[in-house]
Protein backbone atom coordinates (compact mmCIF):
# COMPACT_ATOMS: atom_id res chain seq x y z
CA UNK A 1 0.00 0.00 0.00
CA UNK A 2 1.37 3.16 -0.79
CA UNK A 3 2.04 5.91 1.90
CA UNK A 4 1.83 9.51 1.59
CA UNK A 5 4.64 11.48 3.56
CA UNK A 6 3.98 15.65 3.88
CA UNK A 7 6.59 17.34 4.56
CA UNK A 8 5.50 20.21 6.69
CA UNK A 9 6.11 23.05 9.28
CA UNK A 10 4.55 26.14 9.31
CA UNK A 11 7.19 28.59 9.20
CA UNK A 12 9.68 29.20 6.06
CA UNK A 13 12.87 28.09 5.49
CA UNK A 14 13.51 25.91 7.37
CA UNK A 15 14.16 23.34 4.95
CA UNK A 16 11.31 21.51 3.63
CA UNK A 17 12.24 21.45 0.36
CA UNK A 18 15.39 20.65 1.16
CA UNK A 19 14.05 17.84 3.23
CA UNK A 20 11.55 17.02 0.82
CA UNK A 21 13.78 15.85 -2.01
CA UNK A 22 16.83 14.44 0.26
CA UNK A 23 13.88 12.20 2.15
CA UNK A 24 12.64 10.88 -1.45
CA UNK A 25 15.95 10.33 -2.67
CA UNK A 26 16.83 8.74 0.35
CA UNK A 27 13.56 6.29 0.11
CA UNK A 28 14.49 5.95 -3.81
CA UNK A 29 18.36 4.64 -2.85
CA UNK A 30 16.81 1.83 -0.33
CA UNK A 31 15.09 0.39 -3.32
CA UNK A 32 11.51 2.07 -3.09
CA UNK A 33 9.74 3.91 -5.75
CA UNK A 34 9.03 6.76 -4.72
CA UNK A 35 7.59 10.05 -6.02
CA UNK A 36 7.87 13.65 -4.64
CA UNK A 37 5.73 16.32 -5.53
CA UNK A 38 5.63 20.39 -5.40
CA UNK A 39 2.66 21.56 -3.06
CA UNK A 40 4.21 24.91 -3.24
CA UNK A 41 2.10 26.48 -6.31
CA UNK A 42 3.07 30.21 -7.75
CA UNK A 43 6.71 29.38 -5.60
CA UNK A 44 8.00 26.43 -7.67
CA UNK A 45 11.40 25.63 -6.14
CA UNK A 46 11.54 21.65 -5.86
CA UNK A 47 12.54 21.21 -9.64
CA UNK A 48 15.87 23.72 -8.64
CA UNK A 49 16.65 21.63 -5.73
CA UNK A 50 16.35 18.64 -7.56
CA UNK A 51 18.18 19.85 -10.42
CA UNK A 52 16.05 19.06 -13.08
CA UNK A 53 13.83 23.16 -13.94
CA UNK A 54 14.98 22.62 -17.52
CA UNK A 55 12.81 19.30 -17.86
CA UNK A 56 9.63 20.82 -16.70
CA UNK A 57 7.10 20.80 -19.44
CA UNK A 58 3.52 19.91 -17.62
CA UNK A 59 2.84 20.78 -14.08
CA UNK A 60 0.45 19.62 -11.63
CA UNK A 61 -2.18 21.70 -12.15
CA UNK A 62 -2.62 20.55 -15.76
CA UNK A 63 -2.81 17.40 -14.94
CA UNK A 64 -5.54 18.18 -12.47
CA UNK A 65 -7.30 20.51 -15.46
CA UNK A 66 -6.63 17.50 -17.66
CA UNK A 67 -4.09 19.61 -20.03
CA UNK A 68 -1.71 16.64 -19.81
CA UNK A 69 -1.90 13.13 -18.29
CA UNK A 70 0.36 12.01 -15.29
CA UNK A 71 2.99 10.30 -17.43
CA UNK A 72 3.49 13.98 -19.46
CA UNK A 73 4.25 15.37 -16.21
CA UNK A 74 6.16 12.78 -13.79
CA UNK A 75 10.27 13.74 -14.51
CA UNK A 76 12.13 10.38 -14.19
CA UNK A 77 15.05 11.85 -11.81
CA UNK A 78 18.74 11.20 -13.74
CA UNK A 79 20.47 9.88 -10.52
CA UNK A 80 17.88 7.12 -9.95
CA UNK A 81 15.48 5.18 -11.37
CA UNK A 82 13.36 4.93 -8.31
CA UNK A 83 12.95 8.33 -8.10
CA UNK A 84 10.49 11.10 -9.67
CA UNK A 85 9.38 14.70 -9.80
CA UNK A 86 6.28 15.91 -10.02
CA UNK A 87 6.82 19.99 -10.46
CA UNK A 88 4.23 22.45 -9.33
CA UNK A 89 2.85 25.60 -11.89
CA UNK A 90 3.68 29.05 -11.61
CA UNK A 91 0.39 30.11 -11.34
CA UNK A 92 -0.52 32.81 -8.77
CA UNK A 93 -4.13 31.20 -8.63
CA UNK A 94 -3.41 30.03 -4.82
CA UNK A 95 -6.80 28.07 -5.24
CA UNK A 96 -5.63 26.09 -8.47
CA UNK A 97 -5.11 23.30 -6.43
CA UNK A 98 -8.37 21.96 -6.10
CA UNK A 99 -9.03 19.58 -3.28
CA UNK A 100 -11.01 16.48 -5.76
CA UNK A 101 -8.60 17.54 -8.48
CA UNK A 102 -5.55 16.53 -5.97
CA UNK A 103 -7.09 13.57 -4.99
CA UNK A 104 -8.07 12.17 -8.13
CA UNK A 105 -3.86 12.44 -8.81
CA UNK A 106 -3.19 11.08 -5.76
CA UNK A 107 -5.30 8.10 -6.07
CA UNK A 108 -3.43 7.52 -9.66
CA UNK A 109 -0.04 7.95 -8.03
CA UNK A 110 -0.51 5.52 -5.44
CA UNK A 111 -1.01 2.83 -8.77
CA UNK A 112 2.53 3.74 -9.30
CA UNK A 113 4.47 4.52 -6.22
CA UNK A 114 5.29 3.05 -2.96
CA UNK A 115 5.97 6.70 -1.36
CA UNK A 116 4.70 10.01 -2.48
CA UNK A 117 6.36 13.06 -0.66
CA UNK A 118 4.38 16.21 -0.66
CA UNK A 119 6.53 18.86 -0.18
CA UNK A 120 4.41 21.77 1.77
CA UNK A 121 3.99 25.51 1.13
CA UNK A 122 4.70 27.89 4.31
CA UNK A 123 2.07 28.81 6.20
CA UNK A 124 -1.71 27.23 7.33
CA UNK A 125 -3.26 28.27 3.76
CA UNK A 126 -5.19 26.43 1.05
CA UNK A 127 -1.89 25.49 -0.12
CA UNK A 128 -0.38 23.71 3.00
CA UNK A 129 -3.78 22.01 3.97
CA UNK A 130 -4.17 20.87 0.40
CA UNK A 131 -0.41 19.44 1.13
CA UNK A 132 -1.28 17.66 4.56
CA UNK A 133 -4.77 16.60 3.83
CA UNK A 134 -3.80 13.07 2.19
CA UNK A 135 -1.28 12.31 4.42
CA UNK A 136 -0.88 8.66 6.12
CA UNK A 137 2.77 10.41 7.97
CA UNK A 138 4.42 13.80 8.23
CA UNK A 139 7.69 15.21 9.07
CA UNK A 140 7.57 18.55 10.89
CA UNK A 141 10.34 20.17 10.07
CA UNK A 142 11.44 22.41 12.57
CA UNK A 143 14.51 24.64 13.74
CA UNK A 144 16.07 24.56 16.82
CA UNK A 145 14.47 28.06 17.32
CA UNK A 146 11.62 29.71 19.02
CA UNK A 147 9.40 30.89 16.19
CA UNK A 148 10.14 27.53 14.45
CA UNK A 149 9.15 25.69 17.36
CA UNK A 150 5.88 27.55 17.82
CA UNK A 151 4.39 26.93 14.42
CA UNK A 152 5.47 23.40 14.28
CA UNK A 153 3.03 22.80 17.35
CA UNK A 154 0.21 25.13 15.80
CA UNK A 155 0.76 22.29 12.22
CA UNK A 156 0.88 19.15 15.04
CA UNK A 157 -2.59 20.86 15.95
CA UNK A 158 -3.78 21.20 12.61
CA UNK A 159 -2.69 17.27 11.42
CA UNK A 160 -4.66 16.66 14.30
CA UNK A 161 -7.99 18.26 13.16
CA UNK A 162 -7.91 18.95 9.67
CA UNK A 163 -5.97 15.81 7.66
CA UNK A 164 -8.39 13.34 5.92
CA UNK A 165 -8.15 10.69 8.68
CA UNK A 166 -9.21 13.31 11.61
CA UNK A 167 -11.99 13.86 9.37
CA UNK A 168 -12.65 10.65 8.55
CA UNK A 169 -11.97 9.32 12.28
CA UNK A 170 -9.08 7.03 11.07
CA UNK A 171 -5.78 6.45 13.05
CA UNK A 172 -4.74 9.83 13.31
CA UNK A 173 -1.09 10.59 11.05
CA UNK A 174 1.99 9.64 12.63
CA UNK A 175 4.38 12.81 12.86
CA UNK A 176 7.71 12.90 13.28
CA UNK A 177 10.14 15.31 14.25
CA UNK A 178 13.10 16.54 12.18
CA UNK A 179 15.20 19.15 13.56
CA UNK A 180 17.22 20.83 10.61
CA UNK A 181 19.92 23.16 11.22
CA UNK A 182 21.23 22.23 14.31
CA UNK A 183 24.57 23.71 15.83
CA UNK A 184 25.74 20.89 18.44
CA UNK A 185 28.42 23.66 19.80
CA UNK A 186 26.14 26.01 20.46
CA UNK A 187 23.69 23.79 22.12
CA UNK A 188 27.04 23.03 24.40
CA UNK A 189 27.04 26.91 24.61
CA UNK A 190 23.85 27.26 25.56
CA UNK A 191 23.12 29.44 22.77
CA UNK A 192 20.72 27.20 21.25
CA UNK A 193 17.67 25.01 21.97
CA UNK A 194 18.80 21.18 22.49
CA UNK A 195 16.97 18.32 20.84
CA UNK A 196 16.04 16.71 24.03
CA UNK A 197 14.21 20.33 24.96
CA UNK A 198 12.38 20.45 21.47
CA UNK A 199 11.44 16.62 21.41
CA UNK A 200 9.98 17.54 25.04
CA UNK A 201 8.15 20.66 23.91
CA UNK A 202 6.43 19.15 20.98
CA UNK A 203 6.30 15.27 22.54
CA UNK A 204 6.44 13.69 19.67
CA UNK A 205 8.90 11.11 18.61
CA UNK A 206 12.07 12.31 16.89
CA UNK A 207 13.20 11.24 13.27
CA UNK A 208 16.23 12.59 13.13
CA UNK A 209 19.03 15.82 13.80
CA UNK A 210 20.27 17.10 10.90
CA UNK A 211 23.39 19.29 11.55
CA UNK A 212 23.96 22.34 10.16
CA UNK A 213 26.01 21.90 7.31
CA UNK A 214 27.94 24.18 4.61
CA UNK A 215 26.94 20.75 1.98
CA UNK A 216 23.26 22.14 1.94
CA UNK A 217 24.12 25.11 0.41
CA UNK A 218 26.48 23.40 -2.05
CA UNK A 219 23.63 20.89 -2.80
CA UNK A 220 21.00 23.46 -3.70
CA UNK A 221 23.76 25.37 -5.96
CA UNK A 222 24.09 22.39 -7.94
CA UNK A 223 20.56 20.73 -7.91
CA UNK A 224 21.53 17.40 -6.05
CA UNK A 225 19.79 16.00 -2.97
CA UNK A 226 22.13 15.94 -0.08
CA UNK A 227 21.91 11.95 0.28
CA UNK A 228 24.06 11.78 -2.74
CA UNK A 229 27.07 13.17 -0.90
CA UNK A 230 27.93 10.91 1.02
CA UNK A 231 30.66 13.08 2.64
CA UNK A 232 28.49 15.41 4.04
CA UNK A 233 27.31 14.96 7.42
CA UNK A 234 23.53 16.44 6.58
CA UNK A 235 23.54 14.12 3.78
CA UNK A 236 24.59 11.58 6.25
CA UNK A 237 22.13 12.58 8.91
CA UNK A 238 19.15 12.46 5.87
CA UNK A 239 20.16 8.79 5.32
CA UNK A 240 19.62 7.30 9.14
CA UNK A 241 16.61 9.57 9.09
CA UNK A 242 14.92 7.60 6.56
CA UNK A 243 16.46 4.30 7.81
CA UNK A 244 14.55 5.14 11.23
CA UNK A 245 11.31 5.81 9.17
CA UNK A 246 11.87 2.56 7.59
CA UNK A 247 11.96 0.79 10.86
CA UNK A 248 15.23 0.81 11.67
CA UNK A 249 16.94 1.51 14.98
CA UNK A 250 20.08 3.98 14.89
CA UNK A 251 21.89 5.98 17.28
CA UNK A 252 21.64 9.85 16.75
CA UNK A 253 24.71 11.12 14.92
CA UNK A 254 25.90 14.68 15.08
CA UNK A 255 24.14 15.82 18.33
CA UNK A 256 27.37 16.13 20.28
CA UNK A 257 30.00 18.71 19.68
CA UNK A 258 32.62 17.27 16.98
CA UNK A 259 36.10 16.76 18.51
CA UNK A 260 38.90 17.98 16.21
CA UNK A 261 41.74 16.28 16.58
CA UNK A 262 45.35 17.76 17.54
CA UNK A 263 46.65 17.61 14.58
CA UNK A 264 43.36 18.70 12.38
CA UNK A 265 42.99 21.79 14.64
CA UNK A 266 46.92 22.72 14.07
CA UNK A 267 46.27 22.36 10.35
CA UNK A 268 43.15 23.71 10.46
CA UNK A 269 41.60 21.27 8.04
CA UNK A 270 37.29 20.96 9.03
CA UNK B 1 34.22 46.27 31.87
CA UNK B 2 33.34 43.03 30.08
CA UNK B 3 35.88 40.98 32.41
CA UNK B 4 33.68 42.42 35.78
CA UNK B 5 30.32 41.91 33.73
CA UNK B 6 30.81 38.14 33.36
CA UNK B 7 32.25 38.00 36.80
CA UNK B 8 29.44 39.61 39.01
CA UNK B 9 26.54 39.21 36.44
CA UNK B 10 25.98 35.86 35.84
CA UNK B 11 24.07 35.66 32.92
CA UNK B 12 21.10 32.86 32.31
CA UNK B 13 21.69 31.31 29.05
CA UNK B 14 19.78 31.89 26.39
CA UNK B 15 18.28 28.48 25.33
CA UNK B 16 16.52 27.96 28.67
CA UNK B 17 15.33 31.27 28.58
CA UNK B 18 13.57 30.30 25.04
CA UNK B 19 12.50 26.84 26.19
CA UNK B 20 10.77 28.33 29.31
CA UNK B 21 8.95 31.19 26.90
CA UNK B 22 7.77 28.39 24.21
CA UNK B 23 6.20 26.22 27.46
CA UNK B 24 4.38 28.66 28.66
CA UNK B 25 3.03 30.25 25.17
CA UNK B 26 2.25 27.28 23.92
CA UNK B 27 0.30 25.86 26.75
CA UNK B 28 -1.98 28.61 26.27
CA UNK B 29 -2.28 28.52 22.76
CA UNK B 30 -2.80 24.40 23.00
CA UNK B 31 -5.78 25.46 25.63
CA UNK B 32 -7.48 27.99 23.21
CA UNK B 33 -7.28 26.23 19.70
CA UNK B 34 -8.94 22.80 21.76
CA UNK B 35 -12.06 24.82 22.04
CA UNK B 36 -14.84 23.56 20.46
CA UNK B 37 -16.23 25.42 17.41
CA UNK B 38 -19.33 25.96 19.02
CA UNK B 39 -18.64 28.17 22.23
CA UNK B 40 -18.41 31.51 20.29
CA UNK B 41 -22.12 30.48 18.86
CA UNK B 42 -22.98 29.79 22.47
CA UNK B 43 -21.54 32.95 23.52
CA UNK B 44 -23.76 34.83 20.96
CA UNK B 45 -26.92 33.30 22.40
CA UNK B 46 -26.68 33.23 25.61
CA UNK B 47 -25.92 36.81 25.48
CA UNK B 48 -29.21 37.60 23.29
CA UNK B 49 -31.10 35.49 25.77
CA UNK B 50 -29.57 36.84 29.44
CA UNK B 51 -29.61 40.38 27.66
CA UNK B 52 -33.27 39.79 27.86
CA UNK B 53 -33.39 40.21 31.09
CA UNK B 54 -30.11 42.01 32.28
CA UNK B 55 -28.01 44.39 30.96
CA UNK B 56 -25.09 42.90 29.84
CA UNK B 57 -22.17 44.86 27.20
CA UNK B 58 -21.04 42.57 24.92
CA UNK B 59 -17.65 41.86 26.10
CA UNK B 60 -19.01 41.23 29.57
CA UNK B 61 -19.40 37.17 29.28
CA UNK B 62 -17.18 34.65 29.45
CA UNK B 63 -17.53 30.84 28.62
CA UNK B 64 -15.00 28.58 29.10
CA UNK B 65 -14.48 24.33 28.74
CA UNK B 66 -12.28 22.66 30.80
CA UNK B 67 -11.22 19.49 32.03
CA UNK B 68 -10.27 18.26 35.82
CA UNK B 69 -10.00 14.70 35.90
CA UNK B 70 -13.09 12.58 34.49
CA UNK B 71 -15.41 15.56 34.59
CA UNK B 72 -15.51 18.04 32.12
CA UNK B 73 -17.06 21.44 32.99
CA UNK B 74 -18.53 24.37 31.09
CA UNK B 75 -17.97 27.72 32.79
CA UNK B 76 -20.15 30.41 32.11
CA UNK B 77 -19.63 33.65 33.99
CA UNK B 78 -21.60 36.95 33.14
CA UNK B 79 -21.03 40.06 34.32
CA UNK B 80 -24.12 42.90 34.67
CA UNK B 81 -23.75 46.19 34.51
CA UNK B 82 -24.42 48.06 37.80
CA UNK B 83 -26.54 45.20 38.66
CA UNK B 84 -29.46 46.71 36.69
CA UNK B 85 -32.06 44.05 35.87
CA UNK B 86 -35.06 44.75 32.95
CA UNK B 87 -37.74 42.61 34.49
CA UNK B 88 -37.18 42.31 38.28
CA UNK B 89 -36.04 39.08 39.88
CA UNK B 90 -32.80 39.01 42.13
CA UNK B 91 -29.98 41.74 41.22
CA UNK B 92 -26.73 40.81 41.85
CA UNK B 93 -23.48 41.69 39.95
CA UNK B 94 -22.24 37.83 38.26
CA UNK B 95 -24.41 35.18 37.29
CA UNK B 96 -22.37 32.00 37.21
CA UNK B 97 -23.53 29.00 36.08
CA UNK B 98 -21.45 25.49 36.36
CA UNK B 99 -23.12 22.81 34.27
Amino acid sequence: MAKVIVVTSGKGGVGKTTTSAAFAAGLALRGHKTVVIDFDVGLRNLDLVMGCERRVVFDFINVINGDANLNQALIKDKRHDNLFIFPTSQTRDKNALKREGVERVMEELKQQFEYIICDSPAGIEHGAITALYFADSAIIVTNPEVSSVRDSDRIIGILASKSRRAERNEAPVDVHLLLTRYDPARVAKGEMLAVDDVKEILSIPLLGVIPESESVLRASNTGTPVVFDEDSPAGRAYVDAVARYLGEQREMRFVTPERRSFFRALFGRA
Amino acid sequence: MGFFRTLFQPKRNSASIAKERLKIVLAHERASSRAPDFLPTLQRELLAVVGRYVEISDDGIRVTLGSSGGTSTLEINIEIEGGKVKTGGPSGSALSAAV
